[in-house]
């Protein structure tokens, strides 16, 4: 109820700061979408395999991620808006024994 | 209320199938198990690795798993054979499954005198024991007697846009109608148990649930290991997802909306009506075992990437939310629901389609692993061989 449908790509909560690709996405495509009543719109800067995340705003490393509208992790460098968004730029925050 | 076709058995329970069980008490007798099953047809046999060389909780846990699943009601009758030495008493397993009233019987291959004698008498007991089977008829059973075993593999993005969704709805309608299900694969929980815990009946099943997901967190810390790569391991990265919190998240609507009623230990008995998380590793073979072990009659597995694995006593239902998995392995999948992803289907539509074949396969349609003869077996070990 709460996902938004954009042109092949889901958002799966309007606090989420990433999207789903459902198909793959050429980098230049511009879409267009509403959120809580705002229009929006977002340029893929980045071939986007489908399935695979995009960013809808600019990150900096630290910034928590979310979808779902919950946080799946966060970022270790600069991401773009429309940029893919996975693991060589975002990390766990859970199950990092490395770090304990 | 829905009906389903189902075995009663003495114990009251419901099974959805009817199997011959051979249960090798430790690997030592695995051999003459699989022998004298495959000695005669429909009779199906467990490949236990374990059952000496074990301690404490671990031991207790094989144990447990062993009779749970010979309790099991898709089980008619078992034969348990053991080879005689053995720290997990053969006699003391045959008698912990006939508490379930069912027909058991045992032999160990050091009292038949070596290999080939034990195959010869083992599978004249089977062969008595499935006639017997064979005499029983399926009834109408309220499906409110179903367990659910909830299950995913090879995750990918699909399987938290759609497979899992569907299946959770799938699994609210068979709660309303008085079933119960089990959510496990505790791991896949880290980064979604805060969710979860805020639907439990009360603070101490909330409380109860935290402490296994921090467990199993905390055997990562000990290992001084990063998740990743484990979880989520290189197909479910593929597939989209990038952390183990983004992968939790998708599983858990596997289990619906409902209250979470109790948590309990791998492959103990269900106690609750409704939902259920036993604690189990990530692993499909693994917390699939212990659903059954558990008392579940049917499994349902998402998968996005695809997976064939089965069970040796109970049917698996495949859904994929994915496209091209479903193109690719056709053969292997039940139910496709990425309608829901591409083609602006419901969540009720799909949701219907997984309970649909759910209770089509309780009433006897086989599964595509079943038709495969797909029998992994697999049981959590807790601690060392010694």
């Amino acid at each position: 109820v709460k996902v938004i449908s954009l042109e092949g790509a889901l958002i799966l909560d309007p606090k989420d700061t990433v999207a789903t690709a459902t198909v793959t996405l050429d980098a230049g495509k511009e879409i267009g979408y509403v959120v809580g009543g705002q229009e929006r719109k977002i340029t893929i800067i980045q071939d986007i395999p489908a399935g695979h995340k995009f960013a809808l705003q600019d990150m900096h490393p630290g910034d928590n991620l979310y979808k779902y509208g919950e946080i799946i992790g966060k970022a270790f460098v600069e991401i773009r808006s429309g940029e893919h968004v996975h693991v060589h730029n975002v990390e766990s925050l859970r199950g990092r024994g490395d770090l304990s | 209320m829905d009906k389903i076709k189902g075995y009663k058995r003495a114990d009251g329970k419901i099974g959805i199938r009817n199997h011959m069980l051979v249960i090798p008490s430790v690997i030592c007798a695995a051999h003459v198990a699989e022998s004298i099953a495959r000695n005669v047809p429909g009779a199906v046999f467990i490949a236990n690795q374990y059952g000496c060389g074990q301690m404490g909780k671990d031991f207790e846990q094989t144990f447990r798993t062993l009779a749970g699943i010979g309790r099991n009601p898709n089980v008619g009758a078992v034969l348990v054979v053991g080879l005689g030495c053995e720290l997990l008493r053969p006699e003391k397993l045959a008698h912990e499954i006939a508490e379930s009233k069912k027909p058991v019987e045992m032999i160990t291959i050091q009292n038949e005198g070596g290999t080939s004698a034990a195959i010869k008498k083992g599978t004249a007991i089977v062969e008595r024991l499935t006639e017997t089977l064979r005499l029983l008829h399926d009834e109408s059973c309220p499906v409110s007697e179903l367990i659910l075993g909830l299950e995913c593999g090879g995750s990918d993005s699909t399987s938290g846009l759609a497979s899992n969704p569907a299946v959770g709805y799938a699994t609210d309608l068979l709660i309303k109608a008085g079933g119960s299900a089990i959510l496990t694969e505790t791991p896949e929980m880290i980064g979604a148990e805060h969710i979860l815990a805020k639907r439990a009946v009360n603070a101490s099943v909330a409380e109860k649930l935290l402490s296994v997901v921090n467990a199993f967190e905390q055997k990562v810390f000990d290992e001084g290991c990063d998740i990743r790569g484990t979880q989520p391991c290189p197909g479910n990265m593929a597939g989209g997802i990038t952390t183990i919190e983004e992968k939790s998240l998708g599983c858990a609507f596997k289990a619906g909306t409902n209250t979470i009623q109790d948590v309990i230990m791998y492959g103990e008995p269900v106690r609750a009506q409704g939902l259920t998380i036993m604690d189990a590793p990530g692993h499909d073979v693994q917390s699939m075992i212990g659903m059954l072990a558990s008392g579940a009659q049917v499994v349902v597995f998402t998968t996005g990437r695809g997976n064939p694995c089965g069970t040796p006593i109970a049917p698996v239902v495949k859904v994929t939310g994915n496209r091209e998995t479903y193109l690719n392995m056709k053969e292997n999948t039940d139910v496709y629901v990425g309608d829901l992803i591409h083609s602006g289907s419901t969540l009720e539509d799909e949701g219907r389609k997984v309970y649909d074949t759910i209770l089509r396969v309780c009433n006897g349609e086989l599964t595509a692993s079943e038709k495969f003869g797909h029998r992994e077996f697999g049981i959590w070990r807790i601690a060392t061989t010694i």
